[in-house]
């Protein structure tokens, strides 16, 4: 492990407050995640792959142990500094998507520029180069409604992108598409991983999809059940 | 986050629900419309009474014939003849008292040629046009010698001179007065109406003698129905008041304990209070459509939180990839300050269409002045900011989990 980890989790619990009492959700996460890992995050549904990702994109709070982002205690952060945390340390893709529907696909990938306070000429020469980037130049003045899921979810990518973040956090995000564009979406990812050094976590039910990780951390309950590299872990996991 | 794309979000925002914004703005139209057009209409009538007062002359009394009651008959005032044209001249010697007008009144037909016009005839002396502040727009008046010999000359007031003359100038022609002709010496200024709301143009004037000689035939000699006495000074009026009664009384023969057979009214006193009535009035009419520019700011409000439930997952997106507290909070506060200043923008302009129509149909003076269409335009933005920001409040606060978890 290197020295310094980018994400460091220590007795992480979360429980949601319901009226039938508190729910516990995760229980004693640790898991520490350095610079430029790949990791694949698998396990059953309700095991609270999605809340652990809330948490490591600074959506939502622990209630239980620290969060240490790039050596920085996010407990101890105000709004507005976990807004910025958000804004130019981490990019969320989501199963979702999650484009603005008025927007068009330009305006989108250039949102998060616009909380960055980048000029115009500055936020849409940047943006129109993401989209490059992730190949869909030629619907930079479409819709979200007017392209592909495939190509919806690569200006997703193209938006989490724009800002430099240090870290990627994806939420299943093939998990609305088919294999092929599956693979694609993987690619991009595996590419900025490898060739730009950004952190990547990754949540999927996918074992194909979880192959392309360096490795895998299985979830059960709240609770880390494995963790270790991918390529002795894809048989277990491909027995579920 | 910097204002040009917050601009151009807001105009997304708001373009995409057309109809939607524009009731909501139509709310604050409506507001700002009848404040603006209140206000106009409240201005209006308080010159209008301002203009009247200036007009009508200033520490002004009028002193009317018979009291209550008269030989045990209750009987209106300015009915019994108990004034005479010697009261006015002794009313006039008292040091108080600057000058008296004392007057007959009665109607009659006036013909020229073959047109005829009722109008109401007044008997006075030349004193009149001085206390009452009245001009003439032609000709010359009457003269003390006119009085005295009772001559058959009139001065006509403007609607008069239209109804019978048209175009043609009436200076020097001859009109027939009841039976009788008289010589057209002069024309009336235009006044328009008295507070009151009658034609003040519609009437002629006659010397006083006339009147009771000649046209009315009135049973006691030199008597008048009411005098109108102008006092020295403003401070004076009570003292003149006073004066005027203890004299009359001395005058008439009153007995200690008997009632005035004469009634002193104060016309300025009473005349402030009717532009006292109109302030208060005006005062309300603004209040009661600020009321309305309350009930726009609340749809505003209404539509805002509607909006912010409608966008939650886009806020909760928004928060997602970095806004702010205030980015999301200045977002909707600019809408809704933008639906209530463009609602507002549009509603000055209805209200003073409005107000310009009003003034148009009803023939009464409308004033639309700058500070209340100032005034109106920052009440509104004003309102925009208060009721824009509990729904703006709000979003901003949403935790960007549950926002974004909301389906
Ligand atoms: N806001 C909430 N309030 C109460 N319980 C919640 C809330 N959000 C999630 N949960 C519960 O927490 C547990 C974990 O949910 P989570 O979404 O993290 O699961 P997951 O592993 O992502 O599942 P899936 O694979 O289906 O996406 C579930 O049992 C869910 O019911
Ligand atoms: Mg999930």
């Amino acid at each position: 492990m290197p020295a310094a980890p980018v994400i460091r989790l220590a007795h992480l619990g979360k429980h949601y407050e319901t009226r039938a009492g508190p729910v516990p959700v995760l229980k004693d996460v640790n898991l520490d995640i350095g610079p430029a890992e790949f990791v694949a995050i698998m396990g059953p549904s309700g095991s609270g792959k999605s809340t652990l990702m809330s948490i490591l994109g600074c959506l939502d709070a622990p209630s239980d142990g620290t969060y240490v982002l790039e050596g920085r205690d996010v407990g101890a952060l105000s709004r507005d500094q976990l807004a910025d945390l958000r804004n130019r340390v981490i990019g969320f893709v989501f199963q979702g998507f999650n484009l603005l529907p008025r927007a068009t696909t330009l305006d989108n990938v250039a949102l998060p520029l616009v909380y960055a306070g980048v000029g115009k000429s500055e936020r849409l020469a940047t943006a129109r180069q993401m989209l490059e980037r992730v190949g869909l130049g030629p619907y930079a003045a479409s819709f979200p409604d007017q392209i592909s899921g495939g190509q919806q979810q690569r200006a997703a990518i193209a938006r989490a992108l724009i800002n430099r973040p240090r870290l990627i956090l994806a939420d299943e995000p093939t998990g609305n598409l088919d294999t092929r564009t599956s693979q694609e979406i993987m690619g991009l990812l595996r590419q900025l991983n490898a060739d730009g050094g950004i952190t990547v976590v990754l949540v999927t039910h996918d074992p194909d999809i979880a192959a392309h990780a360096m490795r895998l951390v299985h979830l059960v309950d709240g609770q880390v059940a494995e963790d270790g590299p991918l390529r002795r872990r894809v048989a277990g996991s491909r027995a579920r | 986050m910097t204002m040009g794309p917050m601009l151009s979000e807001a105009r997304q925002a708001m373009g995409a629900n057309r109809l939607r914004t524009f009731l909501t703005m139509l709310g604050m139209m409506i507001g700002v419309g009848a404040v603006i057009m209140m206000l106009a209409v409240g201005q209006g009538a308080r010159d209008f009474v301002d203009r009247s007062i200036a007009s009508m002359g200033r520490n002004l009394f009028v002193v009317l014939a018979g009291s209550a009651t008269a030989s045990g008959v209750r009987l209106g005032t300015g009915n019994v003849p108990t004034l005479t044209v010697a009261d006015a001249q002794a009313l006039e010697e008292l040091a108080t008292v600057d000058a008296v007008a004392p007057i007959l009144p009665g109607a009659a037909q006036i013909v020229y040629g073959a047109n005829n016009w009722g109008t109401s005839v007044l008997g006075i002396t030349p004193r009149f046009l001085d206390v009452r502040n009245w001009r003439l727009s032609a000709g010359f008046p009457f003269d003390d010698s006119d009085v005295r010999s009772a001559a058959q000359v009139t001065l006509l007031g403007h609607t008069v001179v239209k109804n019978l003359f048209g175009d043609e100038d009436p200076v020097g022609k001859t009109v027939r007065i009841g039976k009788s002709p008289y010589l057209v010496m002069g024309i009336l200024a235009a006044k328009g109406q008295s507070l009151d709301g009658r034609d003040q143009d519609d009437a002629a004037l006659i010397p006083i003698t006339t009147a009771q000689r000649k046209l009315f035939g009135s049973q006691f000699q030199g008597s008048v129905r009411f005098m109108v006495v102008r006092a020295g000074s403003a401070e004076a009026m009570p003292v003149a008041e006073r004066d005027m009664t203890q004299l009359l009384r001395q005058r008439h023969r009153l007995a200690d304990g008997a009632d005035n057979d004469f009634s002193v009214r104060n016309l300025t006193a009473l005349v402030s209070t009717a532009a006292e009535t109109t302030r208060t009035m005006s005062l309300m009419l603004g209040a009661i459509a600020s009321i309305s520019l309350l009930v726009g700011g609340i749809g505003i409000m209404n539509i805002m939180l509607v909006s912010v439930t409608e966008r939650t997952r886009e806020i909760g997106i928004r928060c997602a990839i970095g806004a702010r507290t205030r980015d999301i909070r200045l977002q909707f506060l600019l809408e809704a300050l933008i639906l209530s200043v463009v609602g507002c923008l549009v509603g000055v302009f209805l209200g003073v269409a409005g107000a310009l129509l009003v003034s148009a149909v009803a023939r009464t003076a409308v004033v639309v002045t700058l500070s209340s269409v100032l005034m109106a335009f920052l009440v509104a933005a004003g309102v925009g900011i208060f009721f824009g920001f509990y729904p703006a409040d709000k979003a901003a606060r949403l935790k960007p989990m549950d926002a974004l978890r909301y389906q």
